[in-house]
């Protein structure tokens, strides 16, 4: 157990590249690419976890008590509200391409290029 | 590139990535056993000093609050983008999608559960600082009241609630008053984003200095930018349903 | 603390949430000039902090956290000469272009001018933060606008495709990035940079610092475009509109570069040892500036043309930084600024061309730029001055970056450095030759054409003045040619790089407050064998030219054999740059699992 968490933050992370790899449709790519970003949150929530720490909030009890780290609670809180303009701005891109290009792969948009 | 040869490019390099993450988590502290100074330092140092019960909220709105300035801006950024990325060309007007409720009673039961979702969020913003939440998750609450609008009520009314000139006012005021509370630290003659306001008893709405109004400048900014971009997705998902509507 | 520290990016950033605001309520010209006003505003600060900062670091901790018996409980901004410089460079050039855009983008409202400045605004945060997650932040804040901006022309194929392979191989870097933070702050329970630095000094690297390094450097290398990380770069450049690429092109890149030199040597220097690291960075910034040499040559479209030569002054500034020493610092340094201000000046010359023959083709534009003679001394000026001639900023930032290699035994970088700016310098000089010359011949199957649609400047309906056009390619130009006379740049430089260097000083000056002693200016002059490589480069870039312009006078032998040769190779470096996105993920994600295994080689 104790370096599992881990080890499934990297898991997520190479199954999230794999996704955006092989897709072939913007609004995979675009949920690989947010599950992908899970990972991290995977990892800082975890390289935080004390054990048997309760949350960071010492309102009803005694200031003291073992709790888990608080910073990468805030950095997680960030890194969701990157993922969330990403995903948006991404998909605000899908709408024109389905709109325009007529495609939804991002395979297809243009051939080869130099 | 084939696809076969990405996917083979792929499949070599991410065994060299997957080896390099391995060796590095085997120097990581076992899970569970962190003894990381800073974390430490702040849940000492936060409920004495700031009188904030939420050391979360501390961290986020006060020790690393210039942190949380960025992240608002990148929220307000990326309205403006997908604004922009979306916009309908001048002389077209945007197509109103239609109302997907007929029924009475779901209209009723849906737009009074409205209220209540305003109810909450609002609440969830208040108490940021003592309780779990904060201006970020309850903006998004906030937000999805508007939306229940929309999605038991009407296009139109939930239109007339969100105008977006005044939205947009919401959106520039939560994202410029965080930068305006830091400057008026830096006119007093303290540093950009230094505590204003006394801090009051822990556990209470009146704690911890200039974090309910920070908090409160992020709840805007959040729930107006949510209810931006939903206004730009549903006006395109008229378009979408229905080619036919859009003349080419 | 300095009160003028928090402001290059808190003006900006308020400017555009009160433009939104009030926006409604505004007209469009009033929008636009509070966007000038504030841009304008921001490179005074900012300058100002550059002469403010002579002599120490100027350490701000917001908040008021100062820290607490050496640790850091907030955030900080260092100020350094080096770093005020990027600010600055980020406000001329985002003033340049706002200005060039005066009326140009009036079809999004508020719009482009709240993203230029929230864009201003995110480059000064990241140029200044002294934090390894606020650099995140503000790496995420100019990585948002920038898709965002890359998209604007979105109804056409190439900036839709263009922003989606920014957005996805930029996202997937700052993955990497915060995989490395991560890392770092589970080691040492730190996230200002010197605070990490202190924790990790003097104990044997082991895997987890390895990969933190990897991580971290593999997502700035991808921000910044080097090679095999750089693919999005050109697709994204040739497709943003023209005042879009001038921030692009001329700093966002560049930035990239500036963190990497920052955290090696801040959190990094006193447990990953310079002979370990050297050789591989110099190799990943070599191998960048030859391939966007080569690629940029075989472009015929400007703004494509012109990506790819940045990409090649950005494998010559992760060189310098790479070296590893006080002089290649202080060369990236004069580098990153020159160069950006001279490629910028060449855009907006570009940006010229395409507001008034409505295209930004190579072999289209032949001749026809004789009747725009401002963008042609312009666009070739930046082509002399990146061919490394003396006396100009590139040339004195590469006489910087020899002294050290020479030094070092690393002879064999310079000769490859002047050939990357025979490369790329020798095809923009072939460019402006043709169109505003009318040299050479008006057809090469050789370059790549770009379709059509893949233009995406706005419809200019309306007349502006030539002046507002004119005055930002050529201020940029003049202030790029004439940073090189400042009196003693290079020694300021170098003791700016010094300051950075010494990881224990800089640390007890931003945690303890103990500022070192000011060192005096050293005083620096290019070596011979620096005007050797000069003057060759400069010599190359216009025989290069001329190459490019008659290369099918040539022998028909000399130029079958040639054909034999070439032709392959040139084939698969064009088939790779296949604007797919799939790819480029795997080749980033092979970018990085190389960086990992060289360093990890080279340390253990």
């Amino acid at each position: 157990m104790s370096y599992l968490p881990f080890v499934l933050a990297a898991w997520i992370f190479l199954v999230g590249i794999f996704g955006i790899v092989r897709s072939r449709h913007f609004i995979h790519l675009v949920v690989s690419l947010s599950l992908t970003q899970s990972s991290t949150y995977v990892l800082l929530l975890s390289i935080g976890y004390v054990k048997h720490g309760g949350a960071p909030i010492f309102k009803d009890v005694p200031l003291g008590t073992k709790a888990v780290d608080p910073v990468v609670q805030a950095l997680t809180l960030t890194d969701i509200v990157v993922s969330v303009t990403v995903a948006a701005l991404l998909l605000a891109v899908a709408i024109e391409a389905k709109k325009h290009a007529k495609t939804m792969n991002p395979d297809e948009l243009r051939p080869v290029r130099g | 590139m084939s696809r076969r040869a990405r996917l083979a490019l792929f499949g070599i390099a991410a065994c060299g990535l997957a080896a390099l993450l391995l060796w590095s988590i085997t120097g990581l502290p076992k899970f569970g056993d962190y003894h990381g100074a800073y974390g430490k330092i702040l849940d000492k140092a936060a409920p004495r000093e700031r009188q904030t019960s939420n050391v979360v909220a501390a961290v986020v709105f006060d020790y690393r609050g210039f942190d949380t300035m960025g992240e608002e801006l990148i929220l307000f950024a990326a309205v403006m983008g997908v604004a922009m990325l979306l916009r309908e060309p001048r002389e077209e007007e945007a197509p109103v999608p239609e109302d997907p409720v007929r029924s009475d009673a779901l209209r009723a039961f849906g737009v009074s559960f409205a209220g209540a979702t305003l109810v909450l969020g609002l609440w969830i913003v208040a108490h940021g600082y003592v309780t779990p939440g904060g201006g970020f998750q309850g903006g998004v609450i906030l937000a999805a009241a508007f939306l229940l609008v929309w999605l038991a009520g009407s296009y139109r009314s939930y239109r007339r609630l969100t105008p977006v000139p005044i939205v947009e006012l919401g959106e520039g005021t939560g994202a410029g008053g965080y930068v305006v509370i830091g400057l008026c630290a830096l006119l007093i003659g303290d540093a950009f984003l230094q505590n204003l306001l006394p801090y009051g008893v822990a556990g209470k709405l009146s704690s911890g200095g200039s974090i309910p109004l920070l908090n409160w400048a992020s709840g805007l900014e959040v729930t107006a930018a949510f209810v931006l971009l939903f206004n730009e997705f549903l006006s395109e998902r008229a378009v979408l349903i229905d080619p036919t509507r859009r003349p080419s | 603390m300095d009160v003028l520290v928090p402001l290059p990016v808190a003006i900006p950033l308020l400017s555009a949430a009160a433009l939104t605001a009030f926006g409604f309520w505004c007209g469009r010209r009033l929008d636009d000039l509070v966007a000038i006003v504030a841009t304008a505003a921001t490179l005074a600060v900012s300058l100002l902090l550059v002469f403010r900062s002579s002599d120490h670091e100027l350490v701000y901790w917001f908040g008021g956290w100062r820290p607490r018996n050496g640790f850091a409980l907030g955030i900080s901004f260092v100020v350094d000469p080096g770093t005020a410089a990027i600010a600055t460079l980020v406000a001329t050039l985002g003033l340049a272009a706002l200005i060039f855009s005066w009326r140009y983008f009036d079809e999004v409202g508020t719009l482009f001018p709240v993203l230029m400045l929230v864009f201003v605004g995110a480059m000064c945060g990241f140029a200044l933060a002294g934090d390894l997650f606020n650099l995140f932040v503000w790496f995420e804040l100019m990585s948002v606008v920038a898709y965002a901006l890359t998209g604007y022309g979105v109804q056409h194929a190439g900036p839709l495709e263009g922003a989606v392979n920014f957005a996805v191989t930029n996202s997937v870097g700052s993955f990497c990035i915060l995989f490395g933070i991560g890392f770092l702050y589970a080691r040492t329970g730190a996230l200002n940079l010197d605070q990490i630095g202190a924790a990790l000094a003097g104990r044997r690297a082991d895997g987890l610092v390895i990969v933190a390094f990897t991580l971290l450097v593999g997502g700035f290398m991808t921000k910044a475009g080097a090679v095999p990380f750089h693919f999005w770069l050109s697709d994204a450049y040739a497709v943003a509109p023209v005042p879009v690429c001038i921030l692009l092109a001329g700093v966002m890149s560049d930035l990239g570069l500036h963190a990497i030199g920052r955290i090696y040597w801040t959190v990094f220097s006193d447990t990953l040892s310079a002979g370990d690291i050297r050789p591989v960075v110099v190799g990943f910034g070599l191998v960048t500036a030859i391939v966007g040499g080569l690629m940029c040559f075989l472009q015929r479209d400007l703004k494509r043309m012109l990506a790819f030569a940045t990409i090649s002054n950005i494998g010559a500034v992760l060189v310098g930084i790479g070296l590893l020493t006080r002089s290649g610092l202080a060369g990236s340094i004069v580098f990153l600024n020159t160069n950006g201000l001279l490629r910028s000046a060449a855009f907006v010359a570009i940006g010229i061309l395409v507001r008034r023959f409505k295209s930004g083709d190579e072999l289209d534009l032949r001749g026809q730029g004789r009747r725009a003679p401002i963008a042609g001394v312009v666009f070739a000026a930046a082509g002399l001055a990146l061919a490394l001639l003396p006396p100009f900023g590139p040339f004195l930032a590469n006489a910087l970056v020899v002294d050290s290699a020479d030094t070092l035994g690393y002879g064999w970088v310079p000769p490859l450095l002047a050939l990357a700016a025979v490369l790329s310098a020798g095809t923009i000089l072939r460019a402006a030759a043709r169109i505003f010359g009318g040299l050479g011949e008006a057809k090469d199957p050789l370059f790549s054409h770009e379709p059509e649609e893949s233009q995406a400047e706005p419809a200019d309906s309306r007349r502006v003045s030539q002046l507002l056009l004119w005055i930002p390619a050529a201020a940029l130009a003049v202030v790029g040619l004439g940073l090189a006379f400042i009196p003693e740049l290079a020694g300021h430089a170098l003791r700016d790089a010094g300051r950075l260097l010494d990881r224990s000083a800089h640390a007890r000056e931003v945690l303890d407050g103990v500022a070192p002693p000011p060192t005096p200016t050293p005083s620096y002059s290019p070596s011979a064998t620096a005007y050797a490589y000069g003057a060759a480069s400069t010599l190359g870039a216009l025989a290069f030219a001329g190459f490019g312009l008659y290369r099918r006078r040539l022998p028909i032998v000399l130029r079958r054999a040639a054909a034999r040769v070439a032709d392959r190779p040139v084939a698969g470096l064009k088939a790779l740059h296949s604007g797919v996105v799939g790819d480029y993920v795997a080749w980033l994600t092979a970018g990085v699992a190389l960086l990992g295994g060289l360093v990890a080689v080279m340390v253990r």
